[in-house]
């Protein structure tokens, strides 16, 4: 394969070597079914207690609080559909934000048409929701507050502690989506007031198709998946023994690692953004400027397209995204974007640059220097930007 | 997910730019859609001479303007009203469905400059109707593909 600069870690990480290697022997040497009460089991069995402990301590859960899933949208799911079903005779509302995942945006879609009411609160132009707006709408029907621990668009990073005393102050469950901020920020489920948290392995350098629910102890919730016995009756399916075992040594590793990763990324992240600021005329940062995500850059360039950069940056092998429509797939460009403010035609020449682990400075160096590049030779042909050159 | 031939014209697209006092000037799509496209032609004796492009949108919004411009340089006006958003994709070696609307816009483009080029000679061209144009159609439009 030829050389690629992968700036997209917010969609997904490349697998660690060590998380790989401990994953390994479990497909094929420790393959037994955990379920099983023969001795080949007890591996499975003992290497999914281990990735279970890794998991709650990493957030500060007990181990008997962690359930594994097959992923982030799963997790979501589960939260949202297992509330609203185990409280129906409690209540039908729910509260949630306009920037969250469709993992949850879609769910609460669909629970409206169950007879659910959502209120999605609005957030600033930073993407931060109102404490006190989400005061305010809590009503004696509401079951649940789900917000974002961190946005994976624009990164930024709510206020999570103060949710969760609210919440606990009227008596909700809490929920958060913390598929981007396990792993890459420090989580303390106690000290947080947080009932129910996702969060997805592939994110953290895990692998593919396996996540886990931490359901704080005493909530109760239906289940998603029904079936076998597995995971305390409460999520059905034969575990992912491979996948749980590299969820447990990635959560583990980005723990142990956390404040080194973190002080890098935030001096590359910082640097990108204030010299794309420097070089490139017109640009605008999204999301807060101190309080985002370590390794999210995500900046506007006006007068052009998403899609348009994001094809121009792969002809260098440059791997990134953007919230266009034309990425997605529908008209529309992000619902993260237009919440906080953006107009469409903004909105459209959306880029995110995730920076990972692997990324260095010279890699920033040379996708700005392309940047600089693409993004005039962009905006030559473009209608848009002539108009606005005239009008000066 | 593109052709060889839209990456080659999203790249090194053809006939970008303005022309000055261009004898037919046509603007189509909607910023707030992502896409624009603005067309400008020179013609004499009803020979289109001269095409250019400026388009504001994705890879195929861009190739479909230059392959557009390509069809139609050289030709007659009438030759130039045949194009159509089927042709302009199937140029390309094929667009995406979802993109099908790019080579839409294109056939929109050409057809709002050679309305420009009729008001302002008083040639008329045949099968030209003004309100053809109407922008908040243009997605909804069913595509051949």
């Amino acid at each position: 394969m030829e050389k690629i600069i992968y700036m997209d870690h917010a969609a997904t990480t490349q697998v660690r070597k060590e998380v790989l290697d401990e994953m390994i022997p479990y497909f094929n040497e420790y393959y037994g079914n955990p379920s099983s009460i023969y001795y080949l089991s007890n591996f499975s069995k003992m290497a999914i207690d281990k990735a279970r402990e890794r998991v709650a301590k990493a957030i500060n859960a007990e181990k008997n609080e962690i359930y594994f899933t097959a992923g982030g949208s799963e997790s979501d799911n589960w939260a949202i559909k297992g509330v609203a079903s185990k409280l129906r005779d409690k209540g039908n509302h729910i509260i949630t934000s306009k920037i969250e995942h469709h993992a949850i945006l879609h769910t609460c879609e669909y629970l409206e048409k169950l007879g659910y009411e959502i209120t999605y609160l609005d957030v600033d132009e930073y993407g931060m929701i109102s404490l006190d707006e989400l005061e305010k709408a809590i009503k004696n029907e509401t079951i649940l507050i789900s917000i974002m621990f961190a946005n994976n668009e624009i990164g930024t990073i709510e206020p999570i502690k103060e949710i969760g005393e609210i919440a606990r102050k009227h008596n909700v469950i809490f929920h958060t989506d913390a598929v981007q901020a396990v792993g890459s920020l420090p989580i303390d489920v106690k000290d947080m007031n947080i009932d129910l948290l996702s969060m997805s392995a592939h994110k953290l350098y895990g692998p593919k198709g396996v996540g886990a629910l931490y359901i704080r102890k005493g909530i109760k919730i239906d289940s998603l998946i029904h079936g076998g016995a597995q995971e305390k009756n409460k999520r059905a399916g034969t575990e992912n023994v491979p996948g749980i075992v590299g969820l447990g040594k990635a959560i583990e590793l980005a723990y142990a690692e956390l404040e080194e990763n973190t002080a890098k990324l935030v001096e590359l992240r910082d640097y990108m953004i204030k010299n794309i600021q420097n070089r490139i005329p017109e640009v605008r940062l999204n999301g807060h400027p101190t309080k985002r995500l370590p390794g999210n850059v995500n900046i506007c360039f006006r007068y052009i397209e998403g899609e348009s950069l994001l094809l121009s940056l792969d002809m260098y092998k440059i791997e990134a995204s953007s919230g266009s429509a034309c990425t997605s797939g529908s008209l529309d460009p992000s619902h993260v974007l237009l919440a906080i403010g953006l107009p469409h035609e903004i909105a459209h020449g959306s880029l995110r640059l995730s920076l990972g682990k692997k990324n260095t400075k010279e890699e920033v160096d040379f996708v700005i220097d392309k940047l600089v590049t693409i993004v005039d030779r962009l905006r030559q042909m473009s209608p848009l930007y002539e108009k606005n050159q005239e009008g000066k | 997910m593109y052709s060889e031939k839209v990456m080659d014209h999203f790249m090194n697209p053809r006939n970008v730019g303005e022309i000055e006092n261009a004898d037919g000037v046509g603007e189509v799509g909607n910023p707030k859609c992502g896409d624009i496209m603005k067309m400008y032609l020179k013609i004499e004796d009803g020979i289109i001479t001269d095409v250019k492009f400026k388009t504001f949108g994705c890879g195929s919004a861009i190739a479909s303007s230059s392959m557009a411009t390509e069809l139609i340089k050289g030709k007659s006006i009438q030759e130039a009203m045949q194009i159509t958003n089927k042709a302009v994709a199937e140029a390309l070696d094929g667009l995406p469905p979802v993109k099908m609307h790019c080579s839409v816009l294109a056939e929109q483009a050409i057809r709002k400059a050679l309305l420009d080029y009729s008001k302002k000679t008083g040639v008329k061209i045949e099968g030209l109707d003004e309100n053809e144009f109407n922008e908040d159609d243009l997605h909804e439009i069913e595509v051949e593909d």
